[in-house]
This record gives C-alpha cells, sequence and structure tokens, in this order.
C-alpha cells in the first residue's frame, strides 16, 4: 500500500454495498443545520462511479418536479449515513451520460434479473 | 519554534471532523539529525543544523565526513539550518528529530522551491487579462498592455511586470494547518497544497 492509501486507510468504509451504474440507491445524507442534524434521501439513478480509494465519488440522477437533478457524492463521505441499493439496471456501459439526453419511457432502466 | 525537513510526497483528501472533505498533502517528515548547534557567542547567531536523506559515505567528501562524525551522524544529503529553533530539552549534535514535535491541529509555514514554468507570459506569470479577443484584434489576444507612457518619461519604469522565468523560487506559505500525524511513519498530513514537486524537499517551521 502506498504511503498516500495508507495514510486515509482509515477513513474508508467498509460498509458500502455493492452497486454500479445503472443501479437505483436511496443515498442517507446527514444534513446538519445550525447545532441540529437530521437525515435526508436522495433516491434516484447512478450514472456514475468515478475514482478510487478516498477520492471515489458517485453521481445520483433523479428528476424533480419535471426537472433532471444530479448529485456528486463522495462515497467515504461521513456525511453519508447510509446506502441502500433498490434496484439493479441492465445497462451496457459504466457511464450513463446518454440518459441526460431522454426522457419519460425512454429513460427507464430494465431491471437486471 | 519547532521545525524540521520533509519530503512532499504527493496528494490526497481528508474528511474532517464535521465530515467536510478537505484537500491535503502527505509529507515524509524527518527523522532528521542534529549535526551541528549554532551559537550567538561563537558563530554569531542560534541556529540549529540538520541533516536529512542518507547519503552513501563514498559520495560524501573527507571534509563533509568529518564534519558528520562530530555529531556521530550518518551522512546527510541534506543539510539546512533552522535559525533560532528552540527545542523543549538541551539539544545535543546527533539528536533525532521526528514528525512527532507537531500534532494534529497545529498551525505552520512551509517552505520550498516551487515548480519552474520556465519563460512565461504575463497572462501565466502575473495573472494579466489579456487582449480583446475579437472585434478585430487578433494579434493581442496574451499582450501586456501598454507599459508606461510617452515622452515624459520616456523610459519604461523599474518593475514594471512583464514576461520572463516563473517559478522554481523559494516560497513559503503560512497558516498550513496540520490535520494528522503519524508519528511511527514519520508522515505529517497538512490541509492544501505546498510549494514544490512530488519528492522535493520542504521544510516546516511551527
Amino acid at each position: 500500500m502506498s504511503q498516500l492509501d495508507m495514510v486515509v486507510a482509515d477513513q474508508l468504509k467498509t460498509d458500502v454495498p455493492a452497486f454500479v451504474a445503472g443501479d437505483d440507491v436511496e443515498v442517507h445524507y446527514r444534513v446538519i443545520e445550525g447545532d441540529k442534524e437530521r437525515v435526508q434521501v436522495f433516491k434516484g439513478l447512478v450514472i456514475k462511479r468515478k475514482g478510487g480509494g478516498i477520492d471515489e465519488t458517485f453521481t445520483v440522477r433523479k428528476i424533480s418536479n419535471g426537472i433532471g437533478v444530479e448529485r456528486v457524492f463522495p462515497l467515504h463521505s461521513p456525511r453519508i449515513a447510509k446506502i441502500v441499493k433498490v434496484r439493479s439496471g441492465k445497462v451496457r456501459r459504466s457511464k450513463l451520460y446518454y440518459i441526460r439526453n431522454l426522457r419519460g419511457k425512454a429513460a427507464k432502466i430494465q431491471e437486471k434479473r | 519554534m519547532r521545525g524540521i525537513l520533509g519530503k512532499k510526497i504527493g496528494m490526497t483528501r481528508f474528511f474532517d471532523e464535521r465530515g467536510n472533505a478537505v484537500p491535503a498533502t502527505l509529507v515524509e517528515a524527518g527523522p532528521c539529525i542534529v549535526v551541528q548547534i549554532k551559537t550567538e557567542e561563537k558563530d554569531g547567531y542560534n541556529a540549529l543544523q540538520l541533516g536529512f536523506v542518507d547519503k552513501k559515505e563514498k559520495r560524501v567528501t573527507r571534509p563533509l565526513m568529518g564534519h558528520f562524525k562530530k555529531a556521530g551522524s550518518d551522512p546527510k544529503r541534506i543539510l539546512k539550518e533552522f535559525r533560532d529553533l528552540s527545542l523543549d530539552a538541551e539539544v545535543k549534535p546527533g539528536d533525532v528529530i521526528s514528525a512527532d514535535v507537531f500534532s494534529a491541529g497545529d498551525i505552520v509555514k512551509i517552505t520550498g522551491r516551487s515548480i519552474g514554468k520556465g519563460f512565461a507570459g504575463v497572462m501565466k506569470r502575473h495573472g494579466f487579462s489579456g487582449g480583446p479577443k475579437t472585434h478585430g484584434q487578433g494579434d493581442r489576444w496574451r499582450a501586456p498592455g501598454s507599459i508606461g507612457q510617452s515622452a515624459t518619461p520616456n523610459r519604461v519604469i523599474k518593475g514594471i511586470r512583464m514576461a520572463g522565468r516563473k517559478g522554481n523560487k523559494r516560497v513559503t506559505i503560512r497558516n498550513v494547518k496540520v490535520l494528522k500525524v503519524i508519528a511511527d511513519k514519520n508522515l505529517l498530513l497538512v490541509e492544501g497544497g505546498i510549494p514544490g514537486s512530488k519528492n522535493s524537499i520542504v521544510e516546516i517551521r511551527g
């Protein structure tokens, strides 16, 4: 292990469920307002996973009130309380950027069985 | 004041206690050996000379080897002085200074030699905005603009910022926060970027 990996090894999460682009996930994100803390759920389609080690991030896309919203989360962020995989999708590539140009039924991803 | 020599290893990210991702630089700091102690009476100023990174004995000249032997130290590649460096207890030549002189949360200064950029124009070197890109001015995109007046003063004022060598200079950044210390591996993780390339030598003062 390189020195760079070693120094942040204790910050890596071990309880991250296996998920890939195409899956639907719920991200339970801790929001800190003043001295209060609550958990917000962001549910949508994973369109990419990027980077490795502590630098790994993933992007979740959802349609909110008819507008596409994407959020990038650092995978190992302590602000993420938990990640729940809701459904696994059948896709043929690792980055689903093409979804952005599709609407409605065309933007649906088949479930993998 | 405390000080140590280190080698820049690279950058990563660090999640702080609030969960924010902070950019961080890893430095291998020490172990450094006190090679010489300079005193007010003898040398006119107080300083500690620290040695860092081992060097093969056959590559050391005999006079320099004598200098290391006096301190009971192995030959070192880097020798640097830290002025007015007072460590808690009495320091003797041959003492080892390791990364644990610092602890997480300390504010330090880091000095290094910045990456050389060669001959650079004013946009890159001084952050000028360049000329207009449109309206028929095709050849003034990166030009510096006016460098002074006309018949009075009839010369260019000294110190006008122009193109030239950028980087490869001694740079100190202040108010650098230490995020983490791994004493047994002599590693320091500090917040943000620091001058120099990977494997370059930096001085850390706190």
